[in-house]
């Protein structure tokens, strides 16, 4: 079973706090969905307004349909892993996973048939008996996932449960996340402060600042449309040009910046006058030393500052009359320039988009 | 039958053998458990405070704790001889004190001392009560402070439990007096509300006995509960109520587990001190209701049968033991995790 989760112009208030501001949003049945934002942006107490430990001021909330007003987290249909997974420890790995059962009244051999198939799901077939502190950080991690699935949840919310695991082990996780997640076909809700998780793993992504939802899709289009300044400098690198706008015509825009006149797309349809923002990936710079065979509108004229070698991509910190910007080369890219050499830094007006400055939030 | 002197003797050795079979036995257990070899004891803590640490902890387990705890129980058996007596052909070692308590005669086994031993088991009894009524009362105390309260609120919470301790615990016990009289404060609300018709004899049906012991203890009871409850991870709570859990079973399988030293710690300090209570029981105490402490009292001053009196004492030292290391083990704890 998985559920639609519906949020309706939800509204979280601590005193005069506002943790959650005028959030509507509908995740689909059976949609991987993460909340992404920086710590303190609301995504925390949204999850735990879904799961029932928090009740919204206003707005209302609908799982499966059903308004949950005043339904305890004890009775939704929804399971939350906590951000510190908060494992029995006292209990074995079964018993751990047994304990929603246990809860439900299942006789003890169900529930003991039932944990260990969840134990399969998450591969941890063998550990049954073992006590919690005996696992490894990966190991625990599963144990929370098929503790929280034992129970059978429609809707599994993850409060950052990766935050805790090494860098090597966090990428192992994300891709057997998504596998139980399509396994078992419900409905996950994540929550990250990470975009490299939430871009890998979800199927949409709503993107918090300051309690208030400011874009949601798919990764693709939060990466490539951005549709606010705040959006385009979280979501992936981006070098960030502020200037005025001089000319707007056919969706595009051109800016009077410190780098000099620059096109770029004009999603928000600004006008002339206006005070703006062009935002350009680093990855669509390309800093060449010769002159530079397309676009003669879009050129900055920067020196190399210094080069730093990542293994699949080499970025290029380049100085320019502006401020600084940074080019990533690809492998395919050619060499990189010497640091000290005069370039050029390309790119296309496709490539670049214009968007009002991002308020304080 | 070894001398009175002999026994001197093997007293004053009996602690210092205990302590190198205590340290002995630990040296192996670390062995055992291939442990490795920690810096020496002065090495890590100097010349100077090793040697007072060591000083200071012998003088007082040894010669304040130790030493005058065997005296009692060597002394108690003995008989109680006029003082031109001691150390002469009557002072040999007897089990006749321990007859008395059981007998209620130094010498004849034909009846049992049923006013002693009934006294003995109801002091037992009513502090296993007590310990028990005390963590059913302090239990939400403490849990609210734990695991709800905040800055503000908490130290209120924690001077409205201490305040009271500022009062002389004789002065509390007449207080105690004061309200549960049969015309005391509480009779005269009932009776002046209409709620009874006459008096109800609280101290009689040792009601008033029992309420001053509880609330003695209370402190002794919140505070290792709250510092186990304490460390209870709030997320755990939340996990067990989002997996369904009601209210009562998160407390009785997450957090009571979680909770278990404290509870035992609080149950053992407050069991122990209720048996050994002598104030309450002599201000609160019915005049059908004898408490096995101010018999053992009454051994020491008012018979002045110091024997007796210290055989008394012991055998309620054991029974207390045996009732504590009981419960322990039904707990599934050993002793060192009522001191966590």
């Amino acid at each position: 079973m998985t559920a639609e989760v519906a949020l309706e112009a939800m509204t979280v208030r601590f005193g005069p706090f506002t943790a959650v501001d005028d959030v509507s949003l509908t995740v689909a049945p059976g949609e991987f969905f993460s909340f992404l934002g920086p710590s303190g942006c609301g995504k925390t107490t949204l999850l735990r307004t879904i799961s029932g430990f928090v009740e919204p001021t206003s707005g209302t909330l609908r799982i499966g349909g059903r308004d949950m007003r005043g339904i305890g987290p004890n009775r939704r249909p929804t399971a939350l892993i906590f951000q510190s997974l908060a494992l029995f420890p006292l209990m074995t790995v079964v018993e751990n996973v047994a304990y929603g059962l246990r809860v439900r009244g299942h006789s003890r051999a169900a529930r003991r048939a039932r944990a260990e198939a969840l134990l399969n799901v998450v591969a941890l077939g063998d550990q049954g008996g073992k006590r919690i502190d005996q696992l490894s950080g990966g190991q625990k991690q599963r144990v929370a996932i098929a503790r929280a699935l034992a129970v059978e949840p429609e809707v599994l919310l993850l409060d950052e449960p990766l935050s805790a695991l090494d860098l090597k082990l966090r990428q192992h996780m994300r891709n057997e996340l998504r596998a139980i997640q399509r396994r078992v076909g419900i409905t996950f809700i994540y929550i990250t402060h990470d975009q490299g998780e939430a871009l890998t793993m979800s199927d949409r992504i709503g993107v918090m600042r300051g309690g208030r939802l400011e874009q949601v899709g798919t990764g693709r289009a939060l990466y490539d449309s951005p549709e606010t300044a705040f959006v385009a400098s979280f979501v992936g690198e981006a070098n960030a040009m502020p200037g005025v706008v001089r000319d707007a015509a056919d969706g595009y825009a051109v800016v009077e910046t410190a780098f000099g006149s620059l096109q770029g797309r004009n999603p928000a349809g600004m006008k002339r006058g206006s005070q703006a923002v062009l935002f350009v990936r680093p990855e669509r710079l390309l800093p060449l030393s010769t002159t530079p065979p397309c676009c003669p509108q879009n050129r900055v004229r920067a020196r190399v500052a210094d080069l730093a070698y990542e293994g699949q991509v080499t970025h290029v910190m380049c100085a320019a009359e502006g401020g600084r910007l940074l080019a990533v080369l690809g492998p395919r890219d050619g060499e990189p320039p010497a640091p000290g050499s005069d370039v050029s830094l390309a790119f296309t007006a496709r490539d670049a988009v214009v968007l009002p400055p991002a308020t304080q939030a | 039958m070894i001398s009175v002197a002999t026994g001197h003797r093997l007293l004053v050795a009996l602690p210092f053998v205990l302590v190198a079979l205590i340290w002995g036995w630990l040296a192996f257990e670390r062995r055992l458990a291939a442990l490795p070899p920690r810096a020496g004891f002065f090495r890590r803590n100097g010349w100077p405070v090793g040697i007072y640490l060591i000083l200071a902890v012998a003088l007082w387990l040894l010669g304040m704790v130790v030493l005058p705890q065997l005296f009692m129980v060597e002394l108690s058996f003995r008989p109680k001889l006029p003082f031109n007596q001691l150390g002469g052909p009557r002072d040999v070692y007897t089990l006749e004190n321990y007859r008395y308590f059981l007998f209620g005669s130094p010498t004849s086994t034909e009846s049992w001392n049923t006013v002693h031993l009934r006294a003995f088991a109801t002091t037992i009894l009513s502090a296993i009560f007590i310990a028990g009524f005390n963590l059913l009362l302090c239990y939400p105390i403490a849990f609210y402070m734990a695991q709800g309260a905040t800055g503000a609120r908490l130290r209120l919470l924690l001077l409205l439990l201490i305040a009271p301790y500022w009062v002389n615990e004789i002065l509390r016990a007449f207080a105690f007096r004061v309200i549960f009289a049969s015309s005391g404060l509480l009779n005269t609300v009932l009776l002046g509300a209409g709620l009874i018709a006459a008096p109800i004899d609280f101290i009689g049906r040792d009601i008033a006995l029992f309420s001053g012991l509880i609330y003695a203890y209370t402190l002794l009871m919140v505070f290792p509960l709250y510092n186990a409850l304490d460390n209870v991870e709030a997320a755990q709570i939340e996990a067990a109520r989002d997996l369904g859990a009601p209210w009562w079973h998160i407390h009785l399988f997450v957090v009571v587990p979680a909770a278990k030293a404290g509870i035992a710690s609080g149950c053992t300090l407050v069991f122990m001190l209720a048996t050994g209570a002598l104030a309450a029981p002599l201000v609160l105490g019915g005049p059908s209701a004898m408490r096995f402490t101010p018999i053992v009292y009454d051994r020491f001053y008012q018979v002045f049968n110091w024997p007796q009196g210290a055989a008394y004492a012991f055998v309620l030292l054991v029974a207390c033991l045996v009732v504590v290391v009981a419960g322990l083990r039904l707990l599934r704890l050993n002793l060192t995790d009522t001191a966590r």
